[in-house]
């Protein structure tokens, strides 16, 4: 068959001048202490830890690094704020508030978008568009259940569950938070969140956000810190509640740990998605869509489609139409607004995904990387995808977590649901193709929370959003996501 | 030598039953159940951890042709179930008299049961409308969430309530399509093999509720360790259990549902959330366009 296409050529004779966002109306405090009850305050240890730009790896402030005397105090305000101003207010008054939060965050928007490209890497177009506007949604949309929770489980009566101790990834740093605190704030409980250490920087400034608000103090506290802080907040017998959004390894300790002590849970944990394109699918959307999948924020998404299954007749076609598309993304400073990949968030991160792409090499598959250059500072990876893997291929199995495509093919629907479920992940899917009943086949086939049918990376507060198997326990987002704040009296 | 022309009755030996088959446990052991005098009512099965493990696969088996039939029929199916219990209810209070239940307790118990079936059949083509979302999402897309089955879930059935505890447990787990292995009551599993029968004489397909007798202490941690096994519930435990559970149960992040000793014959022990603990919600985009 015909598997000639035309070459895209964005960058032909046309070069784009560069188009930073500009970064004068930022500030960045040289030092952030750590966020209780209502201040910021030192760290008991007075320690802290560099937070670097990856894209420079140049130092943008220093975060204090919370102990466990700092988690304590931390918990103790949250449990004054709960017993005291927070489950006493009438619950319409407790939503203004979360809605005050939603609009000062649209109000320094842009600001927050560039704070979070600097500290995370990810290009400004997707902080600009995706990160902060939906953070501020999921505020706005919560606040809006605050006075309205009975109605949401019939026979039942809401009641919230007290201090909820969430712990929260790098890889959508504030919008991660809004997920985490807007549902617990609007459903009465008071919260201790620790975002990632990597990226703590939004979340500080979020710290700025609830001050202003004027939350009572101790309702939200934010301490900084890496494992052995989450370790201390998830431990902690202060807290009722523990959200999680990380790895699946993590998710599982975090359950071993609250065993036993009669603490709700939910876990958001990894994803090894399929993307699914039939013969029948408009083949340069579907290209598209596979691009979006994966190479979104670096393919630092724990639903990335880092599986791509293609139905045989048309793999030649869809892998040559996605290599020409490759060749036209830009990696590069996060702050350009031409950029479509950013900085790998992490010296740790990028070791992480080069080890795999030298373990798909080992393991016999092809590799192919677009040929862009990268700055010659910074933590980059080109974009990249393996053809000629085995379902059993550690590069199919196991999450990477960067902008890295292992590329399969399936003859027919069974086979394509079978090898999409063939993994312990269940957190997401895709799947491409112009008959309905099709679509509805595969949506209905695929074992995952979340399936994108002719589309992919999609994000909103009304969408439940949570995984099957391995890849977590509960809901975030929606209606469904209040019951994980929730505890229903009959 | 004494004789006489009395009819000599016909004991039953309780069984297994696993992928729509009697067996008994692979591993050939048995405990004595004794009433109150002392006297050996049956020597019932305890199965072993291979018993658990094959009553999985033929969980697994299963499942996915149950799911897929209609809400219909699985009410229907339910709802036999019901209607085969009712016309053996003699036979379950007399059981459950030889294990010392009062009568008129019995009696109860086995009406409850076939009213708790019956209820759980209605809601098989009703929770879903109850339970779903159309979300309105900004993007000009349609996306809705529903729920599915987990899978195959593992159960640890109550011990005070032999039959209305087990069937309080099973019926909301199987409505919605999921299978399940039950681990029946320690202290009164006559009723647990002899609604096996019944679901057995109830159009239920082979497999999609396997019952086991035995040990709880014994088989707890691996209903909740099985790495093939989507969801443990678990009954009238303590916080020791609870952790040990929900540590075994960590390794493939197994959904955890633990319940507290309840009255089963509430009517607050029967409503739609039980249904809604072994289900998963699913959230379904597309584009709106032309």
């Amino acid at each position: 068959m015909d598997t000639q296409v035309n070459k895209l050529a964005f960058d032909g004779g046309w070069q784009y001048a560069p188009a930073p966002e500009s970064t004068d109306h930022v500030t960045v405090d040289e030092r952030y202490g750590l966020f209780i009850d209502g201040e910021f305050a030192e760290p008991a240890g007075g320690k802290y830890f560099d937070t670097v730009n990856p894209a420079t790896e140049e130092r943008l402030s220093q975060v204090a690094l919370a102990t466990e005397a700092d988690v304590d105090r931390a918990v103790a305000a949250a449990r004054k704020a709960y017993e005291g101003p927070w489950s006493k207010m009438k619950p319409a008054e407790r939503g203004k508030y979360v809605y005050r939060i939603a609009r000062i965050l649209q109000e320094r928007a842009r600001e927050f978008a560039v704070i979070e490209s600097l500290d995370g890497g990810k290009p400004i177009r997707e902080s600009r568009d995706v990160d902060i506007p939906l953070a501020a949604a999921h505020f706005f949309y919560y606040a809006g259940w605050a006075d309205k929770l009975d109605y949401a489980y019939p026979g039942r009566r809401a009641r919230p569950l007290g201090v909820a101790g969430q712990v929260i990834p790098w890889n959508f740093p504030l919008l991660m938070a809004a997920w985490k605190l807007a549902p617990a704030l609007a459903c009465g409980n008071t919260v201790v969140l620790k975002p990632a250490e990597t990226t703590p920087l939004t979340a500080l400034k979020l710290a700025e956000v609830v001050r202003d608000a004027g939350l009572p103090p101790g309702v939200v506290n934010i301490v900084t810190g890496a494992g052995d802080t989450g370790s201390a907040v998830v431990s902690h017998p202060g807290v009722d509640k523990v959200a999680f959004t990380g790895s699946t390894a993590v998710g599982r300790m975090i359950m071993k740990a609250v065993a036993g002590t009669g603490k709700k849970y939910t876990l958001e944990l990894g994803g090894k998605a399929a993307n699914v394109i039939f013969a029948d699918a408009a083949i340069d959307q579907a290209v598209e869509g596979i691009v979006n999948g994966i190479f979104f924020n670096q393919g630092h998404v724990c639903c990335a489609g880092s599986r791509l299954l293609v139905q045989e007749s048309v793999a030649d076609e869809v892998v040559a139409k996605l290599k020409d598309r490759m060749a036209t993304l830009i990696v590069g400073d996060p702050l350009d607004k031409n950029t479509d990949i950013g900085a790998i968030n992490s010296q740790e991160q990028l070791g992480r995904i080069e080890s795999y792409l030298k373990l798909g090499v080992d393991e016999g598959a092809e590799m192919f990387q677009a040929s862009c250059p990268t700055p010659d500072r910074g933590y980059w990876c080109r974009p990249t995808i393996f053809t000629g893997v085995a379902q059993s291929n550690r590069i199919v199995q196991e999450e990477i977590f960067g902008p890295v495509l292992a590329i399969q093919t399936f003859r027919t629907l069974e086979e394509g649901i079978a090898k999409a479920n063939n993994t312990p992940y269940g957190l997401s899917g895709g799947v491409w193709t112009d008959k309905g009943a099709k679509i509805f086949r595969m949506t209905q086939k695929v074992r995952a929370g979340v399936v994108w049918a002719n589309t992919f990376n999609k994000f909103d507060p009304t969408s439940p959003f949570g995984g099957y198997k391995e890849s977590g326990v509960g809901r975030e987002g929606g209606l469904h996501g209040l019951g994980a704040y929730l505890s229903l009296e009959s | 030598m004494a004789t006489t022309n009395a009819r000599v009755p016909v004991a039953k030996t309780y069984k297994l039953y696993i992928g729509g088959k009697f067996p008994r446990t692979e591993s050939g052991r048995y405990y004595a159940l004794r009433d109150a005098t002392g006297q050996v009512l049956a020597n019932v099965c305890r199965a072993s951890r291979k018993d658990f493990r094959e009553a999985v696969v033929a969980a697994r088996k299963a499942q996915p042709g149950w799911a897929a039939a209609s809400a219909y029929l699985r009410g229907q199916v339910l709802y036999r179930i019901a209607e085969m219990l009712e016309g053996r209810r003699e036979q379950f209070v007399a059981e459950m008299a030889l294990e010392g239940v009062a009568k008129k307790a019995a009696q109860a118990e086995v009406d409850a049961a076939i009213d708790r079936l019956i209820y759980y059949a209605g809601w098989a083509d009703k929770y879903q409308q109850v339970f779903s979302s159309v979300n309105p999402v900004a993007s000009s897309h349609f996306n809705f969430s529903v729920l599915e089955p987990t899978g195959v879930v593992a159960i640890l059935a109550p011990e005070a309530s032999g039959l209305l505890g087990l069937v309080s447990n099973v019926a909301p787990c199987i409505v919605g399509g999921n299978a399940c292995v039950v681990l029946a009551s320690e202290s009164l599993p006559l009723n647990a093999v002899s609604f096996a029968e019944v679901l057995h004489a109830s159009d239920v397909p082979g497999g999609v509720v396997n019952v086991l007798t035995g040990r709880r202490a014994e088989l707890a941690v691996q209903f909740a360790s099985h790495m093939d096994v989507n969801a443990v519930v678990w009954n009238d435990g303590d916080n020791d259990a609870e952790r040990e559970i929900q540590q075994a149960a960590a390794d493939n992040i197994k959904r955890v549902v633990g319940r507290a000793a309840t009255d089963w014959q509430k009517d607050a022990a029967q409503n739609p959330y039980l249904i809604a603990d072994t289900m998963e919600v699913k959230t379904t985009w597309h584009p709106v366009g032309s």
